[in-house]
């Protein structure tokens, strides 16, 4: 019942947060706001019982990533005034691409209901030590081929960090 | 020249990789900052406890009465000249019949004022003062919290007649042998003075 | 039964939270003292008997001092800049077990945590992550370019030093198999403390909780020589006492995690050995005491070092964050992994 209500709440959260930050001018706003969708996506792992999960979504977006934003935000100084107008190619662009993203939600959504009728889902699902199980067992391959990727990641953005030196 | 052995040279050599570590220099500093935790402290906790004052100290101005109680000071006007910071201001009075016994002189300061904002408490007025009428004593002048307070009327400034307050120290054994001489009409109380038919205005 | 478990959880929270209270309280107090025999001075001593009502006296011209919210400050964020710090600062300690857990009648066993949450070092972690906001709303709502100077450098130093406390915790969990502080609590009573086997892991958690809790010698977001106060420069009254509060706070909960992480949490040696003369209680006691002394003594360890060591400049906490700090704690993650193969018999040679 609580589970419920929580849910309830979480998700007028979020969607109120995620309104906010297209919606708001001020961008340091918008972080915020981003802040708070964040946080109610975390609690909604929580109620799913993957408390890992929500635990580094927290970490990860709410405790770095947002942390950077926010921090680059503040230093750059973005004033209400001085917002970059927008060409009618780029309006163009972005009604398109929205259209998309909604056609790939409709067509992901529309098995959701399919998906939750198969409740048998065993108990420690979610938690720290399932997951590790089916990440170094399963799934170890993907996993390090990712981790390449990161890694591929960073020493780009080191490159690009220190062009001038070369 | 080498005045203490405690001197460094100092030097912008590379250092060695157990001082790159800086673990070794913060032991080092915890032990000299414990070391101290358990040293006296140096503090002189005021109100109860006064620090020893030096013979000569001064502070708080007196205005001095004689032995009898008159008041010393002829409003003259030498030590406000003496003052190099003008912090003495006066207003001279006359005095009248039956005063005597208040103050010593045929003229006396109605109103005397020391800025003890601007007072540099040198003691040249008590170096210029020739009927030995102001002296600087080892009382601390009180903090204030506005100006106005600052400024020290006689009401602070005159001493008691029941607690004086005692300038010995500000004397040198010389002037203190010469206090001693009542044959000297600057060492007389009023009365003395009175009887003896120095005072010019009963005549 | 579940609710009688909750109506003592509730009561575990309030007395987490009175402690923390209490202790923050006096380490200001503490603070001033130390800093004074340090200096060879006296400290505070008018305030009741070696003035210990300090902290009251303090406590009472937070209060009474003039709230100014400053004309082009943004309000909102401006109030809730220290409402986040101070909560984030109490939330913390809510993880650490306090004392020995204790089997009820019908066989279950009662823990002294507010919460036993099995991934307790990850909940340390996004308290501590989120606990930046604070100081970034606050700072930034002030619309002051000290504090918003003050602000940069906290956000970038606490996500620096973030990854090195994380990559030196990430060891401690190896060896230790869990994410729970009660397991690795546990896992501290039958082998010696963690510190024995993580000592250079300990090392780098004590400089980065040094860093996180803004203290000096990492002290630069509020650094008064040339930010004037920092973040929390426009900060009046008793948002400026949460602050330095939340700051004191902070310090307690991670002396707390120290010394449940590496020095054995509640556990102490012999104490198997003591249960038949003072008994269960007796041991539970005198361990929740022992936890509270390791707690005061690292208390009094970041005390210590704010008065000896001088403030780092900017590139040199860079340096140390990402040049040794980050490769250190990546070294001793190896070294862990490599000699858990041995011990744990994963390489067959």
């Amino acid at each position: 019942m609580i589970t419920q209500y929580l849910f309830y709440f979480l998700s007028a959260l979020a969607i109120t947060g995620a309104i906010f930050v297209v919606f708001t001018r001020n961008p340091v706003y918008s972080a915020l706001a981003l802040i708070v969708t964040f946080f109610s996506i975390a609690g909604h792992y929580f109620l799913l019982n993957s408390t890992f999960l929500a635990a580094v979504h927290i970490i990860v977006y709410s405790g770095a990533i947002m942390v950077l934003f926010l921090y680059v935000i503040m230093m750059m100084n973005l004033n209400l005034d001085e917002e970059p107008v927008k060409t009618n190619f780029a309006k163009f662009g972005a009604v398109i691409s929205g259209c998309l993203l909604m056609l790939v939600l409709i067509v992901a959504l529309r098995d959701a209901e399919k998906m939750s009728i198969q409740n048998n889902i065993s108990e420690g699902l979610g938690t720290v030590n399932y997951l590790g199980q089916v990440l170094y067992k399963n799934y170890l391959l993907p996993f390090e081929v990712s981790a390449i990727l990161f890694l591929s990641g960073m020493v780009g953005a080191v490159l690009l960090g220190k062009r001038e030196i070369q | 020249m080498k005045l203490t052995n405690r001197s460094k040279v100092v030097s912008n050599k590379e250092m060695s990789i157990a001082e790159k570590l800086y673990l070794p220099g913060i032991a080092k500093g915890l032990a000299i900052t414990l070391k101290h935790s358990f040293q006296k402290p140096v503090t002189t906790k005021y109100p109860e406890q006064k620090r020893e004052f030096s013979p000569i100290y001064r502070g708080w101005h007196v205005l001095k009465r004689d032995e009898a109680g008159a008041e010393r000071c002829t409003a003259c006007g030498l030590c406000a000249v003496a003052c190099p910071a003008e912090a003495i201001t006066m207003e001279a009075a006359e005095r009248k019949k039956g005063e005597e016994h208040l103050y010593r002189e045929e003229k006396y300061a109605a109103v005397y004022e020391i800025n003890m904002l601007r007072c540099i408490f040198c003691g040249l007025c008590e170096e210029a003062c020739p009927k030995e009428a102001i002296f600087l004593t080892d009382r601390i002048v009180d903090a204030e919290m506005n100006r106005n307070t600052m400024i020290y009327g006689k009401d602070k400034l005159v001493e008691a007649i029941d607690n004086r307050v005692d300038v010995s120290k500000r004397q040198t054994p010389a002037v203190a042998e010469f206090k001693k001489d009542k044959f000297h009409t600057h060492n007389q109380t009023w009365q003395d003075r009175l009887n003896a038919g120095h005072d010019s205005d009963h005549h | 039964m579940l609710s009688t478990v909750l109506i003592y959880k509730a009561l575990i929270a309030l007395g987490v939270f009175a402690v923390s209270l209490v202790i923050a309280m006096y380490s200001t107090y503490g603070e001033r003292k130390i800093a004074a025999f340090i200096q060879d001075r006296v400290g505070p001593d008018r305030a009741g008997p070696w003035g210990i009502l300090q902290p009251l006296a303090d406590g009472g011209k937070m209060f009474l001092k003039e709230e100014l919210i400053p004309g082009i400050a943004n309000k909102w964020l401006f109030i809730l800049g220290p409402s986040i710090s101070m909560f984030v600062a109490n939330i913390s300690s809510v993880v650490i077990p306090w004392a020995r857990p204790m089997v009820m009648e019908d066989g279950s066993t009662f823990h002294f945590q507010v919460s036993d949450i099995n991934i307790g070092v990850l909940y340390v972690f996004g308290v501590v992550s989120i606990g930046v906001y604070g100081i970034m709303i606050g700072g930034w709502a002030s619309n002051n370019k000290y504090s918003l100077l003050g602000t940069l450098r906290a956000s970038s130093q606490m996500i620096s030093y973030e990854l090195a406390m994380g990559l030196s915790l990430v060891a401690l969990i190896m060896t230790t198999g869990s994410l729970s502080l009660n397991d690795i609590v546990e896992k501290q009573d039958a082998d010696f403390c963690n510190f024995v086997y993580q000592p250079l892991g300990f090392l780098i958690f004590i400089i980065c909780a040094f860093a996180e809790c803004n203290r000096a010698p990492f002290d630069l977001p509020e650094s008064e020589s040339e930010l004037v106060g920092g973040y929390h420069t426009e900060f009046t009254s008793m948002k400026l006492g949460f602050y330095l509060f939340a700051e004191y706070i902070n310090m307690f909960a991670s002396s707390a995690l120290m010394a449940t992480l590496y020095f054995g949490g509640y556990h102490f040696p012999f104490e198997n050995e003591l249960i038949p003369s003072l008994g269960e209680n007796g041991v539970r006691i005198l361990g929740f005491v022992l936890l509270m002394g390791k707690i005061i003594f690292f208390i009094f360890l970041f005390m210590w070092v704010r008065w000896t060591i001088p403030r780092f400049r900017y590139d040199q906490l860079m340096n140390l964050g990402w040049k040794s700090l980050l490769p250190l704690s990546i070294l001793n993650l190896v070294l862990t992994g490599i000699i858990m193969a041995f011990t744990e018999g994963w390489l067959k040679f």
